[in-house]
């Protein structure tokens, strides 16, 4: 079991290279080596899960040194429940690739593998800076995966995403410089343990290094004033690309997560003496988060393509969870991870949609026309309806293998099919929060966590963002499932069903499949989250499983 | 020492941000990249200055934190990974675009801002 623990780092970090060192000839080879990768790190990750569930945690020091002054991987609860996410993710979009996607440029199937090899290591990291180091894995993943596909609007999303990107790993490194001057080390669990004895002189600074790393990790969840590359960002991407992003946010989240329980003490703690970040997030963060929401839920509104009010929505969901990060009990937190199993998968599922229903490529002409008539400051830019969509050359390669999964049709019949359709009410009512789908189930548990005094403001916020969720999400289908064809090629809604559109709905079907299994099964799923959230809190358990010289009786330096 | 290590810190840092804000891909990249030797040199700092002391352990003696050491080895990696992608980018950016504004406007448009304001 030990060693396995690396498994999730080194199966994609293998497929990744072996598939950039195949000729490119070999193309039935990279795509065997990416599926078995991706499909292996499925079971793992349940077999992580199926461990963690029993309590235990989990470490693994690579190189054999022992914790304080070696790297360690850890796993626990938390951990395990997010790999267990990214693989069902990574299979999902795996199936909604066509080769068409990939073929749009070089080396995709690399760049997935080692985006998922940088999100797993996220997830495990013990120390801070492994996880600084996944973190750049991952980013620089996303970036060359925004750009898949070429052309004018991914270029420039792309740059600015990247240049945010690297602003804010120059500030995570400062935070990370700031903590370690402090306390004297990396590691996760040991650095909670000294700042929980600091010395009152240093607590403002230890105060200002986890300001800067909530901030940086709010960059990469989007929050308020960090958020405005998202949409931006997701429309540009292609959709498998942007599902696939559905978890990036996240990461976000569950940095933040670790970081306020194991490095900062959050308040929930069993010691009761209060974190040292609880007065920025009860002052702070918690404004953004509201802000967040508001402002997803304006944007959503002012917008009409999928794929930007899908970017909209998730801006929602982020404030929504960070708001439950910062209330930092037990009950609020095992909410929240509910709320992001359920809108993760929602997410990537109309981000999936949005690729069929949505047609990427305009006539020639209206691209000249809509250049010259654009204004790329303005919202409406936004839109893929206005918006000058680009044709690389790649699209018009002709597609001489299909994948297994796709059957072309023989006579065209009506697009959107019904089933697109069934599939986009089932995702819109996961993503916006209605009734029997777990988005509902989600939203309640997170509102009923809530306090009195910040449930004055987070109940009417949280209610009217969903309204404003409906709204959009109901325009947005009945423009593009209801329009009368004539009017179809003037929105850019394609009248026949894109090549591979089959994978693509067979891939949401699975991701809303999981969605109505978390609803169906909301009851086992919520008892392992509630023991999450309640390990997470405990940092006493990390630090005995985590460093061998504060538990004698495991010699091992690990609780497996 | 620590004072011309902090004047140093604070005269990149400085460039690096103006540069920073400049809205051209060019003096962007030029900053960012002031900007992390800033970071690099604050990490090494973190480590608390010293001189004259051995960097690996000797019997007895004093020696530098080699940690920070490292850290900064793989910042700089990392950096330089960065900033060599981001120039490619910038690179495409110009050739699809033919300017280097980070928003990728028209001529025209950055013409009239650079003349009108």
């Amino acid at each position: 079991m030990n060693h396995a623990l690396v498994l999730p780092i080194l199966i994609p970090l293998f497929a990744a290279g072996a598939i950039v060192a195949l000729p490119l000839r070999a193309k039935r080879l990279q795509r065997a080596i990416n599926v078995i990768a991706t499909l292996a790190l499925l079971p793992l990750a349940v077999a992580f899960a199926e461990h963690a569930a029993q309590g235990g945690i989990s470490s693994y020091a690579l190189g054999a040194w022992p914790a304080p002054f070696g790297i360690v991987l850890q796993i626990d609860r938390l951990g395990a429940l997010m790999l267990v996410l990214t693989a069902l993710l990574a299979c999902c979009c795996l199936l909604g690739t066509t080769s068409a996607d990939a073929r749009r440029g070089r080396y995709y199937r690399a760049l997935v593998q080692f985006e998922l090899m940088g999100l797993n290591g996220a997830f495990l990291a013990g120390d801070l800076f492994n996880l600084f180091v996944f973190f750049e894995l991952l980013l620089i993943a996303s970036y060359a995966l925004l750009l898949h596909g070429g052309g004018r609007r991914r270029v420039r999303n792309g740059l600015h995403y990247m240049l945010l990107n690297l602003v804010g790993s120059s500030f995570f490194l400062i935070a990370l410089g700031v903590l370690y001057g402090l306390t004297g080390t990396l590691n996760m669990a040991e650095m909670g343990e000294r700042l929980a004895h600091l010395d009152a002189a240093s607590l403002p600074l230890a105060r200002f290094a986890g300001a800067t790393l909530m901030l940086v990790f709010g960059l990469k969840a989007a929050v308020f004033p960090m958020s405005f590359w998202l949409p931006q960002a997701y429309r540009s991407a292609i959709g498998p690309v942007a599902a696939l992003f559905a978890i990036m946010t996240k990461v976000g989240i569950y940095a933040m997560l670790r970081c306020d329980a194991l490095v900062f003490g959050a308040a929930g703690g069993p010691a009761g003496s209060g974190g040292v970040l609880d007065a920025f997030m009860h002052d702070w963060a918690w404004w953004l988060a509201i802000a967040t929401i508001v402002y997803g839920a304006l944007g959503a509104l002012a917008v009409s393509s999928l794929k930007t009010t899908t970017g909209f929505l998730v801006l929602v969901s982020v404030g929504l969870l960070i708001a439950a990060v910062t209330l930092q009990t037990v009950l609020a937190w095992s909410a929240l991870l509910y709320y992001l199993i359920s809108t993760t998968l929602c997410t990537g599922a109309l981000f999936l949609l949005a690729d069929t229903l949505e047609s990427e490529t305009i006539e020639p002409v209206a691209v000249a026309a809509a250049a010259e008539t654009r204004e790329p400051a303005s919202l409406e830019s936004l839109d893929d309806a206005t918006a000058p969509a680009i044709t690389p050359e790649a699209d018009e390669e002709p597609v001489t293998t299909p994948p297994t999964a796709v059957d072309v049709e023989k006579k065209p019949s009506p697009w959107p099919s019904n089933a697109a359709g069934m599939l986009y009410l089932a995702a819109a009512v996961g993503a916006v929060g209605l009734p029997p789908l777990s988005g509902f189930l989600g939203k309640a548990m997170v509102l009923a966590a809530t306090p009195l005094a910040q449930a004055v403001v987070l109940w009417p916020t949280v209610l009217l963002s969903g309204l404003f969720s409906i709204v959009a999400l109901s325009r947005t289908g009945t423009r593009l499932l209801w329009a009368i064809p004539a009017s179809r090629a003037y929105t850019g809604v394609p009248d026949v069903a894109p090549h591979g559109s089959r994978a693509k709905l067979a891939a949401c079907a699975l991701l809303l499949a999981g969605v109505v299994a978390a609803t169906v099964l909301a009851g086992p799923l919520k008892r392992y989250l509630d023991a999450t959230a309640a390990q997470l809190l405990d940092r006493e358990a990390y630090v005995q499983a985590i460093l061998p010289a504060q538990a004698p009786q495991t010699s091992q330096g690990g609780g497996s | 020492m620590e004072a011309a290590f902090a004047i140093t810190l604070g005269v990149l840092c400085a460039c690096g941000i103006y540069l920073l804000l400049c809205a051209r891909v060019l003096p962007v990249i030029l900053g960012i990249t002031l900007f992390s030797y800033a970071i690099n040199l604050f990490l090494l700092g973190m480590g608390r200055l010293s001189t004259g002391k051995p960097p690996v352990i000797a019997p007895g003696g004093q020696y530098a934190d080699p940690v920070p050491q490292a850290l900064v080895l793989t910042a700089i990696v990392i950096g330089f990974a960065m900033t060599a992608f981001t120039v490619v980018l910038a690179l495409r950016a110009l050739a699809i675009d033919g300017t280097d504004h980070v928003d990728g406007g028209t001529r025209q448009r950055i013409g009239t801002e650079m003349r009108g304001e």
